[in-house]
């Protein structure tokens, strides 16, 4: 009987690693080797219009010193203005995110008529493809002819049409509304399936004992909910990082709002430099893996260091 | 008396709320139901309704084929993904092997991945295949980022059944293969369902490969096409067709999402709440 146990539980495991294999070939074909590829690439003078012809250089695309200039990715200023946009970008992006989606999973969970409608209309600039948001902002956005400018001019708010897209602070702005109206819906579905969770009777108690609102959300509900929040700040946070299609049709390649994925796009496709390019899309990687590493670390300190 | 007001405050806040997400929709459809100068004018309620933003579409381009590449591509993505993620699933979810959480997070990993991380090395995969300007380019790129979502959250539901499900079967000596698709594949039909079409919308929505890795007007997807509506000049931009054609392709989407939410939320949390 042991033996029989034992041979089954032998037999699951091969059959577990042989229904794993397709799976992980697949991803072996498009992400495993692609980026290894990317980052050898990423060594070399290669061009994207023969991508079989290049010679190594070392980590010069990366940093080099020749002649008494700088030259590389991490020397080169609009780099160093896409990495400046893409962090702005992403913290006032997740963070306006983070605030907002839990104040709307705050009202969503309260009982009133009318709840059930609100929740489905939370789901439509979620389900808008980004390409199109961002068309449909652009529109409404227009300095001539959009409605934004128009309601704030009849409201008096502004006297004269501002350049929302053509401006550099304000379309830095304009791309951070346009994410915040895009995926604040997200984040507000997930802190409510967290709040659900909450047990009734906490509350309840708060309310006998007499505790301040507030308090209660600050002390009881904000921990009780923090690990899932946790969890939508790293799904955020990533997504933002990597930031392409909304800035990208918004407002172009322009200095005021490239990111990081902008500018590496750009070297590889439209200037054809796929080793300058590779080099950039290694960067956005290892930049994205460091912030994650750090994030996860910081979490699990702060969770163990409260808890136990 | 501070009941009512607590009550009043709550329902302003929800109007600001409702009409915040959805008056961009509404305000395309409005723009998307003019024509000519009316464009140009500022107007917050249907004025006239003309058609023929709607009827220029189909002719300045080739949108209809359009469409039927995004609908092809997701469809087969979605298809493939689930394939290959329900037996994956099992064997992370139920079955017990070293090494299991190491993929489960590499797994993960790769869900967060940024796209153009692996752009040049994927743009010489798809040469060498022959695939460039293909939407078979598009069907294999896509696999990068829906078949770890789909795995993640199939593994999920799979963990969450009980264990008597499959304990009869393993008793009989039934082979795993088909303790999967006798036994898992009917009960993880509904997660299958919600999963498909979330992985369907991500496909639906790409942008950077399906814009890096097809060139010509018939091979593009919807979101490109869309992006690259262009008039003679800055200043002349179609307005009208782009609102049009956006309107197409985002109501079949908002349909699904409104009929399907109770399992989509279901869907979108389980990965995150529970991981």
């Amino acid at each position: 009987m042991i033996r029989k146990e034992l041979s089954i539980s032998a037999e699951r495991k091969r059959a577990a690693w042989l229904f794993l294999a397709p799976m992980l070939a697949v991803l072996v074909v498009v992400a495993a080797w692609p980026l290894l590829r990317t980052i050898y690439f990423s060594l070399t003078n290669a061009t994207l219009v023969d991508m079989g012809r290049y010679d190594f250089v070392g980590l010069s695309n990366y940093v080099a010193y020749d002649n008494g200039r700088w030259y590389g990715v991490l020397t080169d200023p609009q780099w160093l203005i896409s990495l400046r946009n893409t962090l702005v970008f992403a913290i006032v992006s997740v963070s306006l995110e983070i605030v907002l989606g839990v104040s709307i999973a705050m009202l969503l969970n309260a009982k009133f008529p009318g709840r059930g409608m609100l929740r489905a209309a939370m789901l439509v600039p979620w389900a808008i493809p980004t390409v199109v948001s961002a068309r449909m902002w652009g529109w409404m956005l227009n300095d001539q002819f959009g409605v934004v400018n128009d309601a704030l001019m009849r409201l008096g708010l502004i006297a004269e049409p501002v350049a929302w897209l053509a401006d550099p602070t304000l379309s830095m702005i304009s791309v951070i509304l346009v994410d915040v109206w895009k995926t604040t819906p997200f984040v507000a579905l997930l802190a409510l399936a967290a709040l659900q969770m909450v047990p009734k009777d906490v509350y309840e108690a708060a309310r006998v004992d007499g505790i301040h609102p507030v308090k209660v959300f600050f002390q009881v509900t904000l921990p009780l909910i923090g690990p899932a929040l946790a969890v939508a700040v790293i799904f955020r946070l990533l997504d933002a990082m990597r930031m392409f299609d909304l800035v990208y049709v918004m407002t172009g390649t322009t200095d005021a709002t490239m990111t990081l994925s902008v500018f590496a796009r750009r070297e590889l496709v439209d200037f054809q430099d796929v080793g300058y390019g590779s080099a950039a899309s290694t960067l956005v990687f290892f930049i994205i893996a460091l912030l994650t590493a750090l994030y996860v670390m910081a979490v699990r300190l702060d969770l163990n260091g409260r808890r136990r | 008396m501070n009941r009512v007001l607590t009550g009043t405050g709550l329902a302003i806040a929800c109007i600001v709320l409702a009409v915040f997400l959805l008056f961009p929709l509404y305000y395309a459809v409005l723009t998307s139901f003019k024509a000519g100068s009316e464009l140009f004018r500022v107007d917050y309620w249907p004025t006239d309704i003309d058609f023929s933003s709607y009827v220029r579409i189909w002719q300045e381009q080739p949108f209809a084929r359009n469409i039927f590449n995004s609908v092809l591509v997701a469809t087969l993505v979605v298809l493939l993904s689930l394939l290959l993620s329900l037996t994956a699933a099992y064997a992370l979810g139920r079955v017990q092997f070293r090494g299991r959480k190491f993929l489960l997070y590499t797994i993960l990993g790769v869900s967060m991945f940024p796209q153009v991380a692996v752009l040049s090395g994927l743009f010489e995969v798809i040469r060498a295949l022959g695939l460039y300007n293909n939407l078979g380019s598009l069907v294999l790129s896509y696999l990068i980022f829906t078949l770890p979502f789909t795995v993640w959250v199939l593994t999920t539901f799979m963990r969450d059944l009980p264990l008597e499900i499959e304990e009869a079967a393993i008793m009989d000596g039934l082979s795993p293969f088909v303790i999967v698709t006798r036994i898992f594949m009917p009960l993880m039909g509904p997660a299958m369902v919600a999963t498909g079409l979330l992985a369907f919308i991500a496909a639906w929505n790409e942008f950077l490969f399906a814009l890096t890795f097809t060139l010509s007007n018939e091979q593009r997807t919807v979101p490109v096409a869309i992006a690259l509506i262009t008039g003679a000049s800055e200043y002349e931009l179609p307005w009208g067709n782009i609102m049009a054609a956006s309107v197409i392709v985002t109501l079949p989407l908002i349909a699904l999402v409104l009929i399907f939410q109770r399992r989509l939320v279901a869907g979108l949390t389980a990965g995150a709440v529970k991981g």
